[in-house]
């Protein structure tokens, strides 16, 4: 068969697991923007002891590969399911997708923390200082001053994790969670088409592209205010 | 409990750290291919001919947007099919090579880690101080004098946090290569998971053991930078 | 001067081709789906599947390596020569022959359905299923038999036949389709398998099961098809394989009597 016919074939799957990939990247992604802002603040504020479990935590996850996360998460819940029924928690483990979604989300707000860090680190103290002398609260500061200015600096870093969340959702298969690698793995396996490999390159590409181009667009709304916007500036 | 992980033949022991050794030696074998891609794709990117530049650019491109182990799929199933086929056309007798894991694992996390290595390799070369190559000729240095005294060095300093990074995601990479059929730690230990029925308990184990291996590496990499940056004077101290 | 007359055998052997000395293959099988083939504490593959290999081997005078390869790419390995035979207890079916050649059957094959021990399905129906979670090994004709006959159901599929018994074990699926040996030997041999039980009729609708399940080879490796299917042959003849079989199984698999 020649490539048009595989993907004439069989381009409802390959959009079945497209969209898998993006719900998962997307949920996981979102999940970690929500957790890591707060993460980040005590990365940043916390004492050096009320810091140790989450600078384990940020290292367990930095330190070993996301397909043995999958694995532990997921088969390792198994060895748990009465204690885990006992708590009301088997439903939530029984379903493959809250598992994977459960790790990546976790995996990326290690992630996510580490990056805002740097981005709070990097708001100058003058400007925290001048929010204190108009009379802002400390709630204030953080919602008006710091975190605006910390995503400002941290926004492209974090596009770049979300690719790498993308990248690394390409896993999920592996629990039995069909999204665009594990439907292509299944096609190949079936036609032996190599082709169908090809395609799957080409539809990463192009969600990498889109949204590439997306968080430039909001980068830009991030930023419209700062008035010598120097392109090139960004590594 | 502790005996699923006794050395010898009722222990998952031996089977592990054999696991280990493969993913070790992996890592260790794909990282001067990955430099040199790097290394090779990089210069590409400054050169000053345009199609030169298309190919690096649209290779770091390319490689950075595809997932891991699709990647591996393509060179793993891929290579070894087209190798064959071209072969056989070449002569219809000739026997049909063998294009192991292993290899397939090397040069799929090569192409991998020399995309990534080729942006940190230009982004040091770009972080280069241009008076010092003018103070270089000025004192007469030839130009390949000045790139194997003054550039390289600094590209080296520059370069290093970014390839230790690098180096640090390859070695997780590797597990992926369990996926195809090579026998290294993740593989070992999910062979006696469908043995034992443990997988929490080898799954947790194989975890540390990475994790093991990521904080030597970094021990290693903080040592290697403090000497690079030997000489350098730092503001305020 | 001993060593180099030696030396000059061994040339010798070598350019007179491969008759005299024993040839090296490689056989090619999962090593993920007890009891025809599986990984022992010590690493080595072991199983039916490997010992009828190894036997076949031994009949055509050859030494045989076993190459473990995961179920997904085990064509694609055989294709890419990364051996030069499967033995896996791979079903013989029409899509797969496009791909390669089989020798005769080695043994009968059936299908089963799994449920656990408290399940409360009884039908096996597309009707009754919808909405269950229904699991399988992917790429296998298996996983085709399901999503064929239960399209309603929430269907999962798994690397290994290992990890698909895990998950029931655990109780992730409500119903599994395998293979009625390797699922007869779960439920009743192992300790985790003791969750669950077959159940129904046995599934051998020949559009699904084949022929029976053969040793996969290159198309053009027809020489090699012969010798394996003229010692298979004989060591059933022999009573070989009879010996074999019954380290397995309490009945002749080559029959299912």
């Amino acid at each position: 068969m020649n490539p048009f016919e595989i993907f004439a074939e069989y381009w409802p799957r390959l959009l079945d697991g497209t969209l898998m990939t993006i719900k998962l990247t997307g949920l996981g992604a979102l999940i970690a923007a929500l957790v890591s802002p707060w993460l980040a603040l005590w990365r940043v504020h916390g004492s050096t002891l009320s810091q140790l479990p989450l600078r384990l935590y940020i290292s367990f996850i930095r330190g070993t590969p996301i397909l043995a996360q999958l694995f532990l998460v997921f088969y390792g819940s198994g060895q748990f399911r009465p204690l885990l029924t006992e708590w009301g928690l088997w439903n939530f483990f029984r379903d493959p997708f809250n598992c994977a979604l459960l790790v990546f989300a976790v995996n990326s707000t290690a992630y996510q923390t580490e990056i805002l860090r740097g981005g709070i680190q990097g708001v100058a103290s003058g400007e925290i200082e001048a929010a204190k002398a108009v009379g802002m609260g400390r709630l204030l500061t953080l919602r008006r001053v710091v975190f605006p200015h910390a995503y400002r600096i941290a926004w492209p870093a974090i596009g770049n994790e979300v690719i790498l969340l993308m990248k690394a959702s390409a896993l999920a298969s592996v629990v039995t969670v069909f999204d665009l690698m594990g439907r292509t793995r299944q096609i190949f396996s079936r036609t032996f088409d190599f082709s169908v490999y090809l395609w799957a390159a080409v539809i990463y590409l192009c969600i990498t592209a889109a949204f590439v181009l997306l968080w430039r667009l909001a980068e830009r709304r991030l930023s419209r205010h700062v008035p010598i916007h120097t392109t090139g500036a960004k590594p | 409990m502790s005996d699923l992980f006794t050395y010898g033949d009722a222990g998952w022991g031996d089977e592990i750290l054999r696991g280990l050794a493969v993913t070790v030696q992996l890592a260790l074998s794909t990282l001067p291919l990955g430099l040199l891609i790097g290394f090779v794709i990089a210069f590409a990117a400054m050169s000053h001919r345009p199609a030169l530049r298309f190919v690096g650019f649209g290779y770091t491109t390319l490689m950075r947007g595809l997932p891991e182990i699709l990647t591996l799929f393509v060179v793993y199933n891929g290579v070894g099919l087209l190798l064959n086929s071209a072969l056989r056309r070449i002569s219809p007798e000739a026997a049909p090579v063998d294009f192991s894991p292993f290899a397939a694992g090397v040069i799929a996390l090569g192409m991998v880690f020399g995309a990534f290595a080729a942006e940190v390799i230009r982004g040091a070369f770009n972080a280069l101080d241009r008076g010092q190559v003018e103070a270089g000729l000025a004192v007469g240095m030839r130009k390949s004098q000045i790139f194997w005294r003054i550039k390289l060095p600094q590209v080296w300093r520059f370069a290093l946090p970014g390839l230790g990074n690098l180096w640090i995601n390859m070695l997780k990479d590797t597990a992926l290569v369990s996926i195809i059929a090579l026998d290294d730690l993740m593989r070992a230990t999910k062979v006696a998971v469908g043995v034992t029925k443990q997988p929490f308990t080898f799954y947790l184990v194989a975890c540390l053991i990475y994790w093991a291996l990521c904080l030597v590496s970094e021990f290693i990499l903080a040592r290697m930078e403090r000497r690079a940056n030997r000489g350098v004077r730092r503001a305020g101290a | 001067m001993i060593r180099n007359t030696a030396f000059a055998g061994l040339v010798l052997a070598g350019l007179l081709g491969t008759a005299a000395q024993a040839e090296t293959l490689r056989l090619g099988t999962e090593g993920a789906y007890p009891p025809f083939n599986y990984m022992e504490t010590d690493g080595t593959v072991a199983g039916f599947d490997v010992d009828i290999g190894l036997e076949l081997c031994k009949r055509i005078g050859a030494d045989c390596d076993v190459v473990a390869q995961d179920w997904d790419g085990i064509i694609p390995g055989l294709l890419a020569n990364k051996y030069d035979f499967i033995i896996a207890s791979m079903f013989i079916t029409e899509d797969r022959k496009k791909q390669v050649d089989f020798t005769e059957p080695y043994y009968k094959a059936a299908m089963t359905h799994v449920v656990p021990k408290d399940s409360d399905i009884t039908e096996f129906t597309n009707e009754a299923l919808a909405g269950k979670i229904v699991g399988a090994q992917g790429s296998t004709t298996q996983a085709d038999y399901i999503a064929a006959t239960y399209p309603d159901a929430d269907i999962r599929l798994y690397p290994t036949q290992d990890e698909a018994n895990l998950d029931m074990a655990s109780g992730r699926i409500d119903l599994q389709v395998g293979d009625m040996l390797p699922m007869l030997d779960w439920t009743t041999k192992s300790e985790d398998g003791a969750c669950c039980e077959l159940a129904g009729e046995p599934i051998t609708d020949p559009a699904f099961v084949g022929e029976g399940v053969g040793i996969a080879l290159r198309q053009e490796d027809d020489e090699l098809r012969e010798r394996l299917n003229k010692a298979l042959q004989e060591i059933r003849d022999d009573g070989t394989y009879k010996a074999i079989n019954d380290k397995y199984f309490a009945i002749d698999v080559y029959t299912m009597k």
